[in-house]
């Protein structure tokens, strides 16, 4: 459910008149890089080669021809259908991550052109909750879906999910899981493209759900993806896990993963694939 | 189930044990020694049923919890041997294994064939470590999704009843791809053109029951649990605390009234006075009657329909707001 930041959490959009945040560390390496290059490298390490978390917003930027991105449902928000009490209360932690992400929920959906074709693009954030599925996430990904079939538009989604369960939904968060695999389902069976998108971290019902179903699936480099957390699975075995286990590389020597993709080309493989199938 | 077994009691079911004990001991007497002690066995019935009912009428969402867990309740293979007419177990994922946390196989019920899909726990050490403890692997997924396809293709309503902790959460089950193998049961079923009737009969434990576990009906016992995590796995992330395990029971809204309410199950399976342990063969009765009129229902609706009402089903769940401010449609 919660996994060792690998990276420095880089903010997007500093306030421009703060402009200390000039260099940025890479915390695989510890290397400092300037920041203009890191992001041209669009938060790939230049020494290293490590990957730190891309949000929505920059997903967005990587990925579709510009101007071209309108977003949808961004007025769906998550309610407190559990009035769930804990340690601390869901509405905090909703308030708290919409303003940490300036975003209103972990997906965010919308049409775009990716190489000059339409598609329909569903992106998951993992710094909203942990990219976790809470009703909205369910609901704008159906939206979405229902979108491709009346547009006869391939789908394509990015995956980032830290453990799939958003526990403040309690059982509807899990529900999410069957409504989107049903929503896939429906793009089957009405012939139309689902390419899926993996990246660090793919995890639980979100990996467990719609990322696995796309018909392509493509994962950037050493992106966490599997089913249980790497801590559940430690504590389950009594012993530590070897180095790069559940890693892209890792699944794709199992058949589990189409191509493994430089986040520098991720655009253009979408649209050689857009190019062949549409 | 095994009469036989050793009677277990949970910290909350200690008033029962003195007085079970004791009936035990006077109906013994009497069948042996033909002692004329029917009135005492009565007056103690009384006060059992009485004190039973006390306890279960005001039972903590943890406490439900541990009766779903119960050493003692029926499992998959219990109400499948009571319930079905015939059964024959089928083995194998048609990829390299077969997995014992799931069983699975063709049944009759009443007359109607069917194929029967469960996730079966051990009764002791040894049995748990053959079935994983009901934690299925990806093979295990791949073999109810055979099944389920083999329902498809004869024409036979597919009943699966759901008892797990969850998906197994070790290397192996990774290496073969146990996100998938999940991702892809919840589709194939979402499409299955035959009724699909769920039963959840013990731990629903979240993803892992998920994966037999998308329907066109959902029943849920009275005391069995449904979550996305356990009360244990959610209180030591949101709490950083073991012992706020009450607390995240409460929280998660796991048990069958409040899933009703939430709009997550159909049906509320009644069970005997006690729990399901306390008397298997009259739970098994009453489950049997649920899924006779499930079952019954199901048959009359097109296979078209059926697929498309079990589309609407799962398309309406969740709760959210949706805000007006935005000029979008």
């Amino acid at each position: 459910m919660i996994f060792r930041k690998r990276y420095a959490r880089i903010t997007p959009r500093e306030t421009p008149e703060a402009k200390k945040e000039l260099w940025v560390k890479c915390e695989r390496c510890g290397r400092i890089v300037y920041e203009k290059k890191w992001k041209e490298m669009w938060k790939v390490c230049h020494y290293c080669g490590s990957y730190s978390r891309l949000t929505a917003l920059e997903r967005i930027e990587l990925l579709t021809d510009p101007g071209t991105f309108q977003e949808r449902w961004s007025n769906l928000i998550s309610a407190d259908p559990l009035e769930f009490v804990g340690a601390r209360s869901y509405v905090d932690k909703l308030k708290e991550d919409m303003l940490k992400t300036g975003l209103k929920e972990a997906l965010v959906t919308g049409e775009a052109k990716i190489g000059g074709f339409p598609v329909a693009l569903a992106i998951l954030d993992p710094h909203f909750i942990m990219g976790s599925m809470g009703s909205v996430v369910g609901e704008k990904f159906v939206r979405i879906c229902e979108l491709c079939l009346e547009k006869k538009w391939p789908l394509v989604s990015v995956s980032g999910g830290g453990g799939g369960a958003r526990m403040y939904e309690g059982a509807l968060s899990l529900m999410q899981m069957a409504k989107t695999s049903a929503a896939v389902e429906r793009l089957h069976r009405n012939g139309l493209f689902y390419i899926s998108v993996l990246t660090d971290p793919t995890m639980g019902g979100v990996a467990a759900s719609f990322a696995f179903l796309g018909d392509i699936i493509l994962a950037e480099p050493g992106a966490l993806i599997g089913f249980a957390g790497p801590r559940v699975i430690e504590q389950t075995i009594r012993q530590k896990l070897p180095p790069g286990f559940q890693t892209s590389e890792f699944l794709y020597q199992r058949g589990m993963i189409d191509l493994i993709v430089e986040r520098k080309d991720l655009k253009q493989t979408i649209t050689r694939l857009l190019n062949i199938i549409h | 189930m095994n009469n036989t077994m050793e009677r277990k009691y949970l910290p909350f079911e200690k008033p029962l044990e003195a007085m079970e004990k004791e009936l035990a001991q006077l109906q013994a007497r009497k069948q042996e020694t033909f002692a004329d002690n029917q009135a005492e066995i009565v007056r103690l019935q009384q006060k059992l049923s009485e004190t039973t009912r006390q306890i279960f009428s005001s039972l903590t969402p943890w406490q439900k919890v541990q009766l779903a867990r119960h050493p003692n309740r029926p499992h998959a293979l219990d109400y499948i041997n009571a319930i079905f007419e015939e059964f024959i177990e089928l083995h194998g994922d048609r990829v390299g294994a077969d997995d014992p946390a799931i069983i699975a196989g063709l049944a009759k019920f009443e007359g109607t064939s069917l194929v029967v899909i469960g996730q079966q726990k051990g009764r002791d050490t040894k049995e748990n470590l053959t079935r994983k403890f009901g934690m299925a692997h990806p093979e295990g997924y791949r073999k109810a999704r055979r099944l389920m396809a083999l329902g498809e293709q004869l024409h036979l309503p597919v009943i699966t009843l759901i008892d797990t902790p969850g998906a197994n959460p070790d290397m192996a089950a990774e290496e073969r791809g146990q996100a998938l193998a999940i991702a892809s049961n919840l589709q194939h079923m979402a499409g299955l053109r035959t009724p699909i009737l769920v039963v959840v009969i013990g731990e629903g434990g979240s993803g892992g029951a998920l994966g037999i576990g998308l329907g066109d009906r959902v029943l849920m016992q009275e005391y069995a649990i449904y979550s996305v995590i356990s009360p244990e796995g959610c209180a030591s992330i949101l709490w950083k605390n073991q012992q706020a395990v009450e607390d995240a029971a409460r929280a998660l809204k796991l048990t069958a009234p409040e899933l009703l309410q939430l709009g997550i199950i159909d049906e509320v399976v009644p069970e005997p006075p006690g729990g399901a342990h306390r008397d298997p063969a009259k739970a098994a009765e009453v489950l049997a009657k649920a899924m006779r009129k499930h079952l019954t229902e199901l048959k009359t609706i097109s296979l078209e329909e059926l697929v498309e009402l079990r589309y609407q089903k799962y398309r309406k769940m969740g709760v959210f707001r949706e805000i007006s401010t935005t000029a979008e449609t």
